[in-house]
């Protein structure tokens, strides 16, 4: 059994499933690129997944619903259900937007526990945490799930380009950012809106965050005024307030986003010395266009993708493989996965990722052979182990070195959560069989050892989980 | 010395029901059986610091350090018969042998001769007479001759059923609500993993002294805690109080598992007191738990206490013992005729394989005349139908 098949599965991947490493051995290379060539299989699929404009219709429900508990007025003709397939009665009683994130959350595990293509999803957290929208109120609660599948997962393997439009102009992203509340100083729908006594001016944050963690970084030599005039340019796109808080009679509409050009700031904007000109809803899509392709956002994602796949002090020589690549292409993601997996100094032996809780998860279900997760499982274990999907503390994402995940507490709750694990593993699985069948050849001897002298089969479990080897990747 | 008439090691004599006790004392009405519980000290429990065979010439050379003084003696062993003692930490199951509802069994095993922990406890839970040469448990098979009737099955104290309580026979488990912490024993090892991480092995230290439980220290202070407590803590007890409710329940199962852990003492186990001293005390205090709780049931009660195998007969360099093979075993309740010694001693003058206590007396015969016992059960169809299969 090669090392290059165990680091495959488990840095590549998502961790070896049972007898997968003596499949991938024939040739790991192989498989990874394969997967490059099945976008398809980015997608996930759940029957109880909304769209974004079924979690429009029922956050908009569930809240009035919620309003109308509030003031004891209960209307039983109006008993409608829901997309949800709920009733108002059950609306009231359940929190809709957590128990939304749930189905998300499972079908996200299961999805990472079952597919065939475990480098790509790998490809797809990365990029959704690179891009990360997360709910922090309830209204962007209904929405996490809906960007990840709708901007993110059809977008990995294309231009880096249209990823970014299409995560920057997603309404997931509109709500998290506080685009919708943004609206051109100068155009006159923003004028119409101040007659009716409302405040209505520009809003930045979106903007920000586009330059600071999407494209070129805060070292880039953007000013505020760079910031101020790209918030400009965005104006205009938005949710419109009719659709956000109330359902039309086409419910097409509900929370669709759309160019509003009466909310535009009119005229050309100037953005790090270039000049953007007058064109309508074009505007902010050619500074996204152009913005993507920028030398310095290429740089920025070499760093992100070596720091991510090989070590939190990404290798020199990779990050300039993948930024010359990147810049060559025009940032052509499938391109840039490919350069990665071509590339040497992504395949030294030695592990230096730490697992973060959720690979730390997934590498311990796939490992043990699990096929389904419920809900509330998964949200007792990612409370505990400290990283709730689509909960990312900021729009910085999760972080994605050891000395933010391995803090000594965390490590115990590890260590308590592993015991659990061990449980149900040791139900099918003995001890050294699951290591081996996880680590492979770069299960090493000091925990072959300590496996073996465990006092029960559970001990042994929880040595080869928590293993410096599994640990990491 | 005393009883060392045989070097049998692979049958043993003449362990029969009228050894054990009889169905006599709850023939009467009520329940068709009575209660039986199987205690599993997991990890291996030193035989010869529970069951000591102080009088025998070859005992004190052996054990050096953590040998055990005779009855009389401060910190002396509780006097049993024959020349053995009981550990001083025992004094609850010491009170039962006075009151003969308490037989032990020396230089017990079962016929596994190897010494890995999980293939050791495969067959202890198995039954059968080859590691993996079943997946379904003696207890289960057991529980599936009786009578059909409420009380018909077996309940597992614990997240999960064990191997001995598996198969087709109905089964549950109970375990307490109390968040999963783990034990100094797993962090001990854990840490000695992480001695070259420069990652893990500094953040779990950390950790251990931020959560106030120097994992050594928590060893040696845990024995006498009687709750669920810290990390560290041994939750013997809180499992024992929950098995005797458990059991009274009305319709409470005919059968409970208990699973407690770690026994594996290969550093500085400690004499009269220290590591091993505490936890043979928490496993007293769990007993004695069980006879309080079980009121009136506790006269139809009978309770095996046993492990997958002993440990080396030398104490090691580290003031512990390794693996081994004969190992101690009990056998006691109010259903129980007890006060003597089961099987044959082998003695200490020769070792299994220069290192263990031979082997001389079978576990599985020990179960099924527990099983026998408690379940009103023809003792040699059990062990027909039960064990060996």
């Amino acid at each position: 059994m090669s090392i290059d098949a165990a680091i495959a599965a488990n840095r590549f991947g998502l961790g070896a499933t049972p007898g997968q490493l003596t499949t991938t051995a024939i040739s790991p290379k192989d498989w990874l690129l394969a997967q490059i060539r099945s976008p398809a299989a980015a997608q996930v699929h759940g029957s109880n997944l909304w769209t974004s404009q079924q979690a429009f219709v029922n956050f908009v429900e569930y809240r009035r619903a919620r309003a109308r508990e509030r003031q004891s007025v209960i209307n039983p003709a109006s008993n409608m259900e829901t997309q949800a397939g709920l009733s108002n009665k059950q609306l009231r009683e359940i929190n809709l937007g957590a128990r939304s994130l749930g189905e998300e959350m499972r079908a996200r595990v299961t999805h990472a526990i079952n597919t065939p293509a475990p480098f790509l999803e790998r490809w797809v957290l990365f990029w959704s945490n690179y891009l990360t929208m997360a709910a922090k109120s309830l209204q962007t609660t209904f929405f996490a799930g809906p960007y990840e599948r709708e901007a993110i997962r059809p977008n990995v393997l294309g231009k880096f380009a249209d990823l970014l439009k299409a995560s920057s102009l997603h309404a997931g992203m509109l709500l998290y950012l506080d685009q919708v509340r943004s609206y051109g100083p100068n155009a006159p729908g923003t004028a119409a809106i101040m007659q009716r006594g409302r405040n209505a001016g520009l809003n930045e944050n979106l903007a920000r965050e586009i330059l600071e963690l999407h494209t070129v970084g805060v070292d880039s030599g953007y000013s505020q005024a760079d910031v101020t005039e790209f918030a400009r340019a965005l104006t205009g796109w938005t949710i419109p307030a009719q659709r956000l808080a109330r359902i039309s009679e086409s419910r097409g509409e509900i929370g669709r986003v759309t160019y509003v050009d009466a909310l535009h700031e009119p005229g050309e904007r100037k953005i790090m010395g270039r000049t953007f000109a007058a064109n309508g809803s074009r505007q902010a899509l050619e500074i996204l266009d152009w913005l993507a392709t920028h030398p310095q956002t290429a740089r920025r994602i070499a760093v992100a993708i070596a720091t991510h796949f090989v070590s939190d002090v990404p290798p020199t020589e990779l990050v300039l493989r993948l930024e010359t690549n990147f810049n060559a292409s025009g940032g052509d993601l499938a391109a840039l996965a490919q350069t990665l997996i071509n590339s040497p100094q992504a395949w030294s032996p030695v592990a230096r990722k730490f697992k973060s809780p959720n690979e730390f998860l997934v590498s311990t279900l796939r490992a043990s052979g699990t096929k389904t997760v419920t809900a509330s499982a998964l949200r007792n274990t990612f409370n505990q182990l400290g990283q709730m999907p689509f909960r990312a503390p900021s729009p910085k994402g999760w972080p994605d070195s050891a000395d933010k995940w391995a803090a000594p507490d965390a490590i115990l709750q590890r260590v308590d959560w592993s015991h659990l694990a061990a449980d149900v593993i040791g139900e099918t699985m003995s001890p050294l069989a699951f290591a081996q069948a996880a680590l492979g050849s770069t299960l090493t001897q000091a925990t072959r050892t300590a496996i073996s002298r465990a006092q029960d089969s559970r001990q042994g479990i929880v040595m080869a989980l928590m293993s410096p080897e599994f640990q990491r990747r | 010395m005393t009883n060392r008439r045989s070097f049998l090691t692979t049958v043993l004599s003449g362990l029969t029901l009228s050894m054990i006790g009889g169905q006599a004392s709850f023939a009467q009405g009520g329940p068709t059986t009575g209660k039986f519980v199987f205690v599993i000290l997991r990890g291996a429990l030193d035989g010869l610091s529970a069951i000591v065979p102080y009088q025998d010439p070859a005992y004190r050379g052996l054990r050096n350090a953590i040998a055990l003084d005779a009855p009389g003696a401060p910190n002396g062993v509780l006097h049993l018969n024959n020349g053995f003692g009981l550990h001083p930490a025992l004094r609850g199951m010491h009170g039962l042998w006075q009151n003969q509802q308490l037989s032990f069994m020396h230089a017990a095993a079962s016929p596994y001769r190897d010494r890995s922990h999980f293939d050791g406890q495969d067959l202890l839970e198995s039954g059968a007479s080859r590691v993996y040469g079943a997946s379904t448990g003696w207890l289960n098979r057991a529980i599936a001759l009786l009578p059909d009737g409420p009380g018909k099955e077996g309940i597992a104290i614990g997240r999960t059923i064990p191997l001995v309580l598996k198969g087709s026979a109905k089964t549950g488990s109970w375990a307490p609500a109390m968040a999963e912490q783990s034990d100094a024993d797993t962090l001990n090892r854990l840490m000695e993993l992480y001695a070259n991480d420069a990652l893990l092995g500094p953040a779990l230290v950390m950790a251990i002294e931020t959560d106030k439980i120097a994992a050594t220290s928590a060893m040696t202070k845990a024995g006498n805690q009687s709750g669920g407590g810290g990390r560290g803590a041994i939750a013997y007890n809180s499992l024992a109080t929950a098995a005797a409710r458990i059991l009274s329940a009305p319709g409470g199962p005919a059968a409970c598992v208990l699973s407690f852990d770690g026994w594996d003492t290969h550093a500085n186990q400690g004499g009269a007191q220290g590591q091993l001293a505490n936890r043979l005390g928490a496993l007293d205090t769990a007993i004695t738990t069980l006879q309080t709780g079980l009121g009136a049931l506790w006269a139809n009660t009978t309770i095996v206490v046993a492990t997958e195998f002993g440990r080396t007969a030398r104490i090691n360099g580290t003031g512990g013992t390794d693996h081994g093979t004969g190992g101690a075993a009990f056998i006691l309740g109010g259903g129980v005729k007890g006060g003597k010694m089961l099987g044959d001693w082998p003695g200490l003058s020769r070792l299994h394989q220069d290192r263990d206590v031979i082997p001389a007396n079978n576990l599985h015969d020990l179960f099924a005349a527990g099983l026998s016992n408690a379940f009103a059960l023809d003792e040699t169809a059990i062990k027909t139908t039960v064990f060996n299969i």
